[in-house]
């Protein structure tokens, strides 16, 4: 019987996976299903096993499965791994993804899986702290903190119980590795925590997995009851968000384990040293746990020794959007926008040029083709007004209006704030307020209090448009440094990067003056 | 008082209570009767019933040992907890960015137009519910849906007629 495999990853089946792999199964292959490789444009990607190794077909119909099998399908892609977009890159924390059936134990460890935790064990708590210290491993969620100060300030807090939190909340638009790799490589998610439970001396995790992600919350509840006697006596539970996009925000986050509205905290204390339940807590993204295991097995110094400036390491990059190679792809730092963007995502699916591209979700800036020369790098991106966040990469074409985004950008924020704090509850509405009427080009008369003649300062007549652009930057400038946590504070990064980078999509309100400076 | 409670007799609602209290008293034995199992506990009723009840609220909040305006609180606070009972289908379509880079927006607009809906709408026969999502995580291949609980990408016009025809058929 010939052995196929066909992923089961969510992207792959909105594409029509499922029925294609029945097909196969109909026809008498023996159809084993994996995580995803990673490039959506294949799926449904089949990968037939030969005595030379898997040969690709793809993207592949339900009514295919005979040629498949056949050999004779036009898709033929030959091996996978071969193509170059996957031969570029350099897959640490992928390795096993869209390789392995994510739930067999036995792949699992075939691959390597494991040995990071089995290393981990045979080293001293502070010792497995200090592999992570060295890798320079910073934070994958966005923030980009060093993960082994964080696990550093855990293992020195004092007390009996302490939580391992995985934030698996990826709300960002444009992103989707943590969700390709709990529906691709479950067990190296738990292989981290594990780790990080020996190195701070925690007992037990949470993975709190947003509900928009079905298929990762079943995987990764499988996955935990089958490993359970591996990673004893560290225990493992996930919990399901409920539509919340801040709860990425870790504060809300471990407020929404609670049992409680997802607001955010105010910071100190730091959750290393009073998190969930009051107890000390390491709280990680997918990607920054997922990146342990290959730490400790291969050594910090391995992982360090990719990567550029104070950015180690490798970052799963995601191709998003109007892109025509978009996907997954894991590379050290360092490498260009512009390589991204064009070179490897082959520019936008549409065929038209390029206008704009996010980076970081939601809350990261737009940038224009022109400062495609900037290298992917926590500093370099900070510099240029914008932020890598959990390195999703949205592409526009031309066919995209900026103000549109701008107020976009607003609009989500008042829709998710938490309303713990004004300049992100309030501003955010008159953020798009503002932005509607410089799109209307509608002047704004005085408000009654502004008539009173007190207000002897207030402006008599409706505030021309320069006017309106100073009063959004000034807005936004209240939000940045006003707000509690990212939502509120990193919402004027896509409206300035907007409106500094396509003042012309704003009409005659041409930029008064660059934010970008800042 | 939302309208369905209007809606029923003080019998009717009394059958109801005696249905979340047995539900609440199991979901206890499952998830524990601490604050924290609220938003567990609360996943699992809208699973069975279909939606959280106002009635449902004093029944969880003693259970838990906590005040009704903390219940209130957490099922206002989360868009997944609906207060109202949803059409027997759910159309989900995505409008964040990465969908909108790849056409969303007009895939709304046929939506509801051929719906006869505006998101976050139940159609009157009760058959449809439209709403919008913040992101599948399929950002390559959009304009995404989720139709019930089945992920559907790449969405055209063609494939929206399709998928209408088949739920309101």
């Amino acid at each position: 019987m010939t052995r196929v495999y066909v992923s089961k990853d969510m992207a792959a089946v909105a594409l029509g996976a499922d029925a294609v792999a029945e097909a196969l199964s109909a026809a008498g292959a023996d159809v084993v299903r994996t995580g995803s490789r990673g490039l959506f444009r294949l799926e449904p990607l089949v990968e037939v096993e030969t005595p030379e190794g898997r040969t690709g077909f793809g993207p592949v119909a339900a009514a295919d499965a005979a040629l498949v099998l056949d050999g004779s399908h036009p898709a033929r892609l030959g091996d996978v791994s071969a193509m170059p977009f996957f031969a570029r890159q350099q897959r640490f924390t992928f390795a096993r993804c869209g390789v392995i059936d994510p739930l067999s134990l036995d792949d699992y460890e075939a691959h390597g899986g494991w040995r990071g935790l089995a290393a981990a064990r045979g080293m001293a708590p502070q010792v497995a702290v200090d592999a992570v210290k060295a890798s320079g491993l910073r934070g994958r969620g966005g923030a980009g903190f060093p993960t082994g100060i964080k696990w550093q300030t855990v293992h020195d807090a004092p007390g009996p119980i302490k939580y391992i939190v995985c934030n698996a909340d990826e709300g960002d638009s444009g992103t989707f590795a943590d969700r390709m790799l709990m529906e691709g490589d479950p067990f190296c998610l738990i292989e981290g925590m594990a780790i990080a439970g020996h190195a701070v001396g925690a007992e037990r995790g949470y993975i709190y997995i947003r509900s928009e992600y079905p298929f990762a919350i079943r995987t990764m509840r499988e996955a935990i009851a089958r490993a359970a006697s591996i990673v004893a006596p560290f225990v493992l539970e996930v919990r399901v968000g409920a539509g919340a996009y801040v709860c990425g925000e870790e504060t809300s986050l471990l407020d929404s384990i609670e049992g409680k509205r997802g607001e955010v905290r105010a910071k100190p204390p730091l959750p290393a040293i009073s998190g969930l339940f009051g107890r000390p807590t390491v709280i990680n993204n997918v990607l920054s746990l997922a990146a342990v295991p290959f730490i400790l097995s291969e050594g910090g110094e391995a992982y360090a020794a990719i990567g550029f400036g104070r950015s180690r390491g490798t970052m799963p990059v995601q191709l998003a959007g109007n892109v025509r190679n978009g996907g997954l792809f894991e590379v050290g730092f360092g490498i260009t926008l512009g390589e991204l963007v064009m070179d490897i995502g082959g520019g936008t699916d549409s065929g038209r040029p390029v206008k704009a591209v996010q980076v970081g979700g939601p809350l990261g800036a737009y940038f224009p083709p022109s400062m495609f020369d900037l290298p992917f790098d926590y500093e370099a991106f900070a510099a240029a007004g914008g932020l890598i966040g959990h390195a999703g990469i949205t592409v526009f074409d031309d066919t995209v209006d900026m103000a549109h985004m701008a107020r976009f950008a607003m609009e989500f924020c008042a829709h998710e704030s938490c309303g713990k704090c004004t300049p992100c509850r309030i501003g955010s509405t008159r953020g798009v307020e503002l932005i509607d009427r410089l799109i209307a080009g509608e002047r704004r008369a005085p408000d009654a209090v502004e008539r009173l003649p007190q207000m002897r300062n207030a402006a008599g007549g409706a505030r021309p448009a320069g006017q309106e652009i100073e009063l959004l930057r000034d807005l936004c400038d209240t939000m940045k440094f006003g707000s509690l946590c990212a939502l509120g504070g990193f919402t004027p990064y896509p409206v300035l990067s907007a409106l500094d980078h396509f003042p012309q999509d704003f009409g005659a309100a041409a930029p008064i003056s660059s934010a970008a400076a800042e | 008082m939302s309208a369905t409670r209007n809606d029923r007799s003080i019998a009717g609602d009394a059958t109801h209570a005696n249905d979340y209290a047995a539900a609440v008293a199991r979901l206890v034995e499952d998830f524990g009767d601490e604050q924290s199992s609220l938003l567990p506990m609360l996943h699992a009723l809208q699973e069975e019933f279909g939606y959280i009840d106002d009635l449902m609220v004093p029944t969880v909040a003693s259970a838990l040992n906590i005040s009704r305006a903390d219940v209130h609180g957490v099922v206002t606070f989360y868009h997944d907890f609906r207060r109202q009972p949803a059409g027997r289908h759910r159309v989900r379509l995505c409008r964040a960015e990465s969908c909108q880079a790849r056409g969303a927006a007009a895939i709304e607009r046929i939506a509801t137009e051929r719906l006869g809906l505006r998101m976050g709408e139940t159609s009157p026969n009760g058959r449809v519910t439209l709403d919008a999502v913040y992101c599948l995580g399929l950002c390559a291949t959009g304009p995404n849906a989720m139709i019930d609980d089945v992920p559907v990408s790449r969405i055209d016009p063609a494939t929206l007629d399709r998928l209408i025809e088949e739920l309101t058929r």
